[in-house]
């Protein structure tokens, strides 16, 4: 996805003559990067093989109906039982608001970044968001528990701050940077004869930000929006100190909730190998699997419409 | 060079500003022993060399590795690491083989020794020490003292108002440890289905509004910054920012606060064992360690952590 954004010059420059005398080197890379592409299949094939072998088994003890759509989730109850509805609308749930919080502020960013901001100022301020993503997630975690759930707490009035809503905010913001220095770049590649011909038909800078420059970066952005989201579903440690852990479906953003990924975290190292418990967060992590090829699967789509829509 | 270091001197200066702040993140939540400690070296072994591990009960993870640090300083050619993710992760750690020690806050099952067995590990039971299980509330809630009829009533889901228990008018944010913990089967089995009552009902499950925490730091903080939270923990995690509730087991019955004496005399109504589980009789520098953990200097840093010592 992030590909396109490169121009396509180096492709052009290529020369019959130069062509026919490849040489032997040239044949070794060739390889090699062959390997390496067999290599990241190979490593996809087999995590899809062993997330299939060692989660459908759990299918043989509760049925599919009662899996995703059951509310009880015992796991070391005697008979056990895995029901994962909670954790499948925790996460819709947090995901979509981080996402909502996180994409108008990363665009907004991104746009003040590459077209209003001094050129100083932006090479600034460009490092620090940069540096924002590295912040490991369990420290996120801490400053979600010490600042943002008291805060939460008080400002909803809630009877606890570790919250759903907290989460997300937090997701939110360790999304941001993503978003913020892809869609940047995305920005800062639109051609310059499209703004100049935008501002010579008389347009201010803002219909120039918001009906040429935003248009033609769209799948830049599109993707940054797509790498937040698969951020914010697999997020985990953050999730599992801020929001809360409670199993009931949550009902609105501000009940404490468990994700599908602070479940798997917070049930594995309990898991004895090839027990149900086992096989059912192995299943989950099948679902999560299915829900970020679904995301990209759908981002793909929409990418290709719009692609066709700007057209030029 | 000098625009390189400009470039370089923002992102650097908010790196130490963020790591002061997390250093006084950290402190603020390691757990206060209060104790002095009168720290009596452990007994030297000459020619004693070796290294394992220590993994289970979050709740003896304290304990361990203030045994462990004293066996090390004594004997250097052996080293030991405790972790303390849960009693369930050291009993399925133990089946797996992955650790030499499990410790543990409840007893392993007759499901986990047989498949205990099945992977060819005999488990050999020590125990270690004795814990008062103790339930903690807001050092501001007026209640002090609850019912095991009234705490299951809690923890079902049944109560959900402070006033029904006697105290405020004000939701009840019941906070439970998550399922990898031993205090959480422990507390389950013995309190929320009221073990030794007529009314105990094995059936009984934590009601789903329960939040579940990673940690028993986490909720013994929250605890202490919500007036309306409850919480359980072991004896050696009690601090002065949170209230110890008196137990009793029916309402006829004298309430008791937990402490080492109440334990010791058989009056505390949730007092437990804390163990430690081998494959097989322990030999070599595992046998020597926990022969120093049940000797006398052993026994009093079980004092100095805040558990409850043996019997002699």
């Amino acid at each position: 996805m992030l590909q396109q954004n490169v121009a396509p010059t180096a492709a052009a420059v290529s020369n019959k003559g130069l062509r026919r005398r490849l040489r032997l080197g040239e044949r070794i890379i060739e390889g090699w990067i062959f390997l390496a592409g067999l290599v990241a299949i190979v490593v996809l094939l087999g995590i899809i093989f062993i997330l299939l072998k060692e989660g459908l088994p759990i299918f043989t003890y509760t049925n599919p109906w009662e899996f995703f759509f059951g509310t009880h989730w015992y796991p070391v109850s005697n008979p056990p039982t895995f029901g994962i509805a909670p954790f499948f609308v925790s996460t819709l749930m947090i995901t979509v608001i981080a996402t909502v919080i996180a994409v108008p502020i990363g665009v907004a960013c991104a746009a003040y970044l590459s077209e209003v901001a001094p050129h100083r100022l932006s090479e600034t301020i460009k490092p620090i968001i940069e540096i924002l993503a590295g912040i490991p997630s369990v420290m996120m975690g801490f400053i979600g528990l010490a600042l943002l759930s008291p805060f939460v707490q008080s400002l909803f009035h809630l009877n606890t701050g570790l919250c759903g809503l907290t989460a997300a905010i937090m997701l939110s913001l360790m999304s941001l940077p993503i978003i913020v220095s892809v869609s940047e770049d995305a920005l800062h590649a639109v051609p310059r004869e499209f703004k100049e011909a935008s501002y010579a038909l008389g347009a201010t800078k803002w219909e120039t930000i918001w009906h040429v420059c935003i248009p033609s970066a769209l799948s830049g952005i599109a993707a940054a929006v797509m790498l937040g989201v698969g951020r914010a579903i697999g997020e985990t440690m953050t999730v599992l100190m801020v929001a809360g852990g409670a199993l009931a479906v949550p009902v609105s953003p501000t009940d404490p909730m468990t994700t599908m990924t602070s479940a798997i975290a917070s049930g594995i190292g309990n898991a004895v190998r090839g027990g149900l418990q086992y096989q059912a967060l192995f299943a989950i992590g099948l679902i999560l699997f299915i829900l970020t090829l679904a995301v990209n699967i759908i981002a793909e789509r929409v990418l290709e419409r719009q692609k066709r829509k700007f057209a030029r | 060079m000098n625009k390189s270091v400009k470039k370089w001197l923002l992102p650097l200066a908010l790196i130490l500003v963020l790591s002061l702040v997390f250093t006084g993140c950290s402190t603020a939540s390691t757990p206060t022993s209060t104790s002095v400690t009168t720290t009596t070296p452990a007994p030297t072994t000459p020619a004693l060399t070796g290294s394992f591990k220590i993994i289970g009960s979050n709740t003896v993870t304290p304990l361990s590795a203030v045994w462990a640090e004293n066996f090390m300083k004594a004997n250097s050619k052996v080293s030991i690491a405790v972790s303390g993710p849960g009693s369930g992760v050291g009993i399925a750690a133990l089946i797996d083989s992955t650790t030499d020690i499990c410790q543990s806050s409840r007893l392993i099952t007759q499901d986990e020794i047989n498949q205990a067995k099945a992977k060819g590990v005999t488990t050999y039971e020590i125990q270690v020490a004795t814990d008062a299980l103790s339930v903690v509330v807001n050092p501001s809630n007026p209640v002090s003292e609850l019912t095991f009829v009234q705490l299951s009533a809690i923890y079902t889901g049944k109560i959900t108002n402070w006033k029904e228990v006697g105290g405020k008018d004000a939701p009840i944010v019941v906070m439970s440890r998550d399922t990898n913990s031993g205090t959480y089967t422990y507390f389950k089995e013995t309190v929320v289905q009221m073990a030794g009552l007529p009314t105990k009902d094995t059936t009984l499950e934590y009601g789903n509004k329960v939040l579940m925490l990673p940690s028993t730091e986490e909720g013994v903080s929250q605890v202490a910054g919500n007036p309306n939270a409850i919480f359980y923990t072991g004896l050696g995690y009690l601090n002065n920012t949170v209230k110890a509730l008196g137990i009793k087991k029916t309402a006829s019955d004298t309430a008791v606060k937990p402490s080492v004496e109440t334990s010791l005399n058989g009056t505390y109504p949730i007092s437990r064992p804390l163990l430690y589980y081998t494959n097989g009789v322990p030999t070599g520098a595992i046998k020597v360690y926990i022969d120093y953990c049940l000797s006398s200097a052993g026994q009093q840093e079980v004092l100095n952590a805040g558990f409850v010592p043996l019997k002699k």
